[in-house]
């Protein structure tokens, strides 16, 4: 993103802090300033929850712990050491963010529906513990004659303000976020967590860093909710309505944007204390009925919150991207960025051997051994489940092997996640091509470019160049879901490149193209070559092959079939025989 | 106890086997199973026809259908948008839709119940509920087994409603359909199967069967509208540990929660009771997803 677009993010938020000022200004019934305290505080609940599940896709129920033990650690010291919240409200962010830390290690083994479970039980076991402790309600003494300093001021104002302050800090930490590397890594993984970790992103890295932050500004908001109510009991802090609020406010505003949480929590926290007000009488449960229906109507009416849902109605038929809207494309930038250099031409790159991988019964690679030489380009054929696939999948770390050694420039690749392994220089493309969705062109491949810089710019460029020498200058700010099969094999190409690999994995990257697009594909892998990158390429096609690479391996059963030159594969007998079949080589 | 877990977590784990959603409304399926059977038994319980010992266990059978029915029209108008086929439409397939839409579901009902049934608990309960069968004494002069009698028919009736409905998946053309839609849906509508009707259909029995626990569950412990946040944790924990999506493992899951939920009451106070079944659930789930009794799956 460009430095323009985050200073614009920066003057709305500035001028959202002046408006909520002037009409806290204007406010004079303490109950309406009380509403007005409690707003920011659920907009940073809010914000918390989209600042990891809006961002990175995994779905918390699970905010309450953080939020609780803020509040709790706040109404705590208050009580036993007397301690101001000036120093507390800290301390709750801190406690907050190293219990996000402890609770993302373990939980982030799993995914999908058995993470959202997991969250949800960690508020609900501290709640019966706190129960437990005896804190069934912790009232935090009145220290009047000093208000500045316990934080309780005669006046509501004063918490408006210092709610505000907390929101607007809130805002202005997600405006960084969602600009840096941190954002677009979380998007990466929210829209396809295996390609994701296969351009070097580290999912595991990225997403407890994400929990951290999110889960230290959910203690933040506790700490100062229990300075603005003065009781704290485990219900109200660690109950599940808590975390279903910081949830809903943020679906109901819309997931994965700046705003979203705040207008949620602005319209929906004034209306259900107003009903609840005044109607608590006949209908006690009125909250819970107004947040269940909010939530509901916008499942089925606006599923991605109604942010998206105005926007999509100003401007129809517009892609819903994520991600930065200002291209930073710089196509003067040149191809050498990518170029490798390496002393030796004939030198070993990757040396596989004794490779083994089972599934049941089915022997998917079998003591498979071979040698890739540096600068080569090896294409690797083999009928239909021969494991062509599943050898790459082994040699980028995706599935681990039952024994047998990799070796790449030396150094061996057992049990090294897909990201170290993209990072040590193997990119892959995807036989199923894997885009970034809702991430344009350019986006999609700056990803990529992340693995060996962290300035965006550095990112910008070597995107620009990887862009630029697969062709696809003309689509890069499309969404990655509107690209054509080719354009899409590209943009993986691209992307892969920009990791800057000595060696590519090629995974089917001709299948479905017509003639034309394949001669085209074949001219881009040429260059791509020519930048002295290794590639290793599968195909099932012996065609387009047999004109571009170098040697092949070929595979049947998951067992080496033979190796050699071009004109000797086409020859071998036993290659014919499990291509054609026995027949085929009696009558030849 | 650990019987009627059993059959609550076996109705919780048809909706997810079926459907592959989580539905966090199914606490409120068992709550308002519970108030169906509390306040028939208010009602009709004045004639002398259904004073009868029998009556609230009767009940609680009945509010299977009652809430089958129930379940049936929810998800004709909500859950179905979110689900099912029209769920790939949806990003990461609808479950960010789905667990929240259940969440609010379960909102609504729960606070929805506060208003229509107040926030007193209340309870079914007639003189079984206090009377108890005496095993022993046994081991020496002192101990003493008490069973609970009301408990007891409870726990028989669970098993039977659990292998009958096993039955009915097993045997009929209709849990074939369900089987064939859970195993793979674009599959049985080439079949001619109506998936959508399959998934309401499990949809209902799901909550239907919760219900009947949870009336079996009134008749021995007094009950309020928040009760259902408490025991989908417990059903969680219950269905996760037989491995989700299994009818066999979820029962016996159920079972094995209700046990442990007992026997640490005897050891440690009563407020960690809950906790403790939180924590081995959360143990269960991060070191072993599929559980003991499940098939090995994907935990993505």
């Amino acid at each position: 993103m460009s430095v323009s677009g985050v200073r614009k993010d920066f003057l709305h938020i500035a001028l959202f802090g002046l408006v909520y000022i002037v009409l806290a200004a204007l406010v004079s019934n303490s109950y309406y300033l009380l509403i007005m305290t409690i707003v920011p505080v659920w907009a940073v609940m809010g914000l918390s929850w989209n600042l990891f599940s809006g961002y990175s896709g995994l779905i918390s129920f699970g905010h309450a712990a953080f939020f609780g033990l803020g509040a709790y650690l706040v109404a705590l010291c208050m009580v036993v050491w007397e301690l101001n919240p000036w120093i507390t409200i800290p301390l709750a962010t801190l406690a907050g963010g190293v219990s996000g830390l402890l609770v993302g290690i373990p939980t982030f083994r799993l995914r999908g529906h058995y993470f959202a479970l997991a969250m949800l039980a960690y508020p609900l076991a501290l709640l019966y513990i706190f129960e437990w402790l005896g804190y069934q309600e912790v009232a935090l003494p009145m220290n009047r004659e000093a208000p500045l300093m316990y934080m309780q001021f005669e006046n509501p104002f004063y918490y408006v303000l210092l709610g505000l302050l907390l929101l607007l800090f809130t805002l202005v930490i997600t405006t960084l976020i969602s600009h840096s590397r941190l954002g677009m890594s979380l998007l990466a993984i929210k829209l396809d967590e295996d390609a994701a970790e296969a351009v070097g992103i580290n999912t595991l890295y990225w997403k407890l860093v994400a929990i951290t932050i999110s889960a230290a500004l959910a203690g933040a908001a506790g700490g100062f909710y229990a300075v603005v109510l003065l009781v704290v009991t485990p219900l109200a802090v660690f109950g599940m309505l808590v975390s279903a609020q910081a949830l809903i406010f943020a679906m109901f505003g819309g997931v994965g944007t700046l705003w979203g949480p705040v207008l949620g929590a602005i319209i929906l926290v004034p209306l259900s204390e107003i009903l609840y007000a005044r109607y608590a009488a006949d209908f006690p449960g009125i909250q819970g009925v107004i947040y269940g229906v909010a939530i509901i109507a916008v499942i089925l009416f606006a599923p991605e919150g109604i942010l998206w849902k105005v926007r999509s109605l100003l401007r129809p038929g517009q892609f819903r991207m994520l991600g930065s809207s200002a291209s930073v494309a710089d196509f003067s930038a040149d191809e050498s960025l990518l170029a490798v250099t390496h002393d030796d031409r004939n030198e070993t790159i990757l040396e596989v051997s004794d490779l083994s991988k089972a599934y049941g019964g089915l022997q998917a690679t079998d003591a498979l051994s071979f040698k890739v030489r540096q600068g080569e380009l090896l294409g690797i054929i083999g009928p239909n489940g021969a494991g062509k696939t599943t050898l790459f999948n082994l040699l980028n770390g995706f599935v681990k092997p039952d024994k047998g050694s990799i070796h790449f420039q030396n150094k061996a690749l057992l049990n090294l996640r897909p990201n170290r392994i993209c990072a040590m220089g193997i990119a892959r493309t995807f036989q199923v091509a894997k885009p970034f969705t809702h991430l344009s062109v350019l986006d999609n491949v700056i990803v990529g470019a992340y693995v060996h810089t962290s300035s965006r710019q550095a990112a910008g460029q070597i995107a620009s160049a990887a862009i630029a020498l697969v062709g696809l200058e003309q689509q890069c700010d499309l969404p990655g879901a509107n690209l054509t099969n080719k354009e899409l094999r590209l943009m993986e190409l691209a992307r892969a490149l920009a990791s800057k690999p000595s060696l590519i994995l090629v995974d089917e990257i001709l299948a479905g193209l017509d003639p034309e697009a394949m001669q085209e594909m074949l001219v881009v892998l040429q260059k791509v070559r020519a930048l002295g990158i290794t590639i290793v390429i599968i195909e099932h096609s012996m065609q387009a092959m047999v004109q571009l690479v170098d040697r092949f391996v070929v595979l049947d059963h998951g067992a080496l079939l033979a190796q050699g030159s071009p004109e000797e594969i086409v020859k071998n007998p036993a290659v014919i025989e499990a291509y054609l079949g026995k027949k085929w080589l009696e009558n030849a | 106890m650990g019987a009627m877990y059993g059959l609550m977590c076996v109705g919780l784990t048809i909706i997810f086997g079926v459907m592959r959603v989580i539905n966090f409304a199914q606490g409120e399926f068992m709550m308002l199973g519970m108030y169906f059977a509390y306040f028939c038994f208010a009602w009709f319980g004045t004639y002398a026809f259904f004073d009868g010992l029998w009556f609230p266990f009767l009940l609680a059978l009945l509010a299977g259908p009652a809430v089958f029915l129930v379940g049936l029209v929810l998800h004709r108008l909500l859950i179905n948008a979110v689900t099912g086929r029209q769920a790939s439409q949806l990003e990461a397939q609808g479950h960010y839709a789905q667990l929240v839409l259940t969440l609010g579901i379960a909102l609504v009902l729960q606070n929805g119940g506060l208003f229509l049934f107040g926030s007193s608990p209340v309870s079914v309960s007639n003189e079984l509920s206090y009377s108890a069968w005496e095993w022993g004494p046994m081991i020496g002069e002192r101990v003493s087994v008490f069973v609970n009698q009301a408990q007891t028919i409870s726990a028989i009736l669970a098993v039977f409603v659990v292998i009958g409905f096993g039955l009915l998946m097993a045997k009929t053309r209709l849990g074939k359909s369900l089987r064939a839609s859970a195993d793979n849906p674009d599959a049985a509508i080439y079949m001619g199967i109506n998936v959508d009707r399959a998934h309401r259909l499990a949809f209902g029995f799901g909550v239907g069967i919760t219900a009947i626990g949870g009336g079996l569950l009134a008749s021995n412990a007094p009950f309020q509208p928040y009760i259902g946040t408490e025991y989908v944790i417990i059903m969680y924990a219950g269905v996760v540990l037989g491995g989700l999506g299994s009818i066999r493992g979820a029962f016996l899951g159920g079972l094995s929660i209700g046990v442990l939920q007992q026997v640490s009451a005897i050891i440690l106070p009563n407020q960690l009771q809950n906790t403790v079944i939180f924590i081995c659930f959360l143990i269960i789930i991060l070191f072993r997803p599929q559980g003991f009794f499940g098939k090995k799956d994907r935990t993505a």
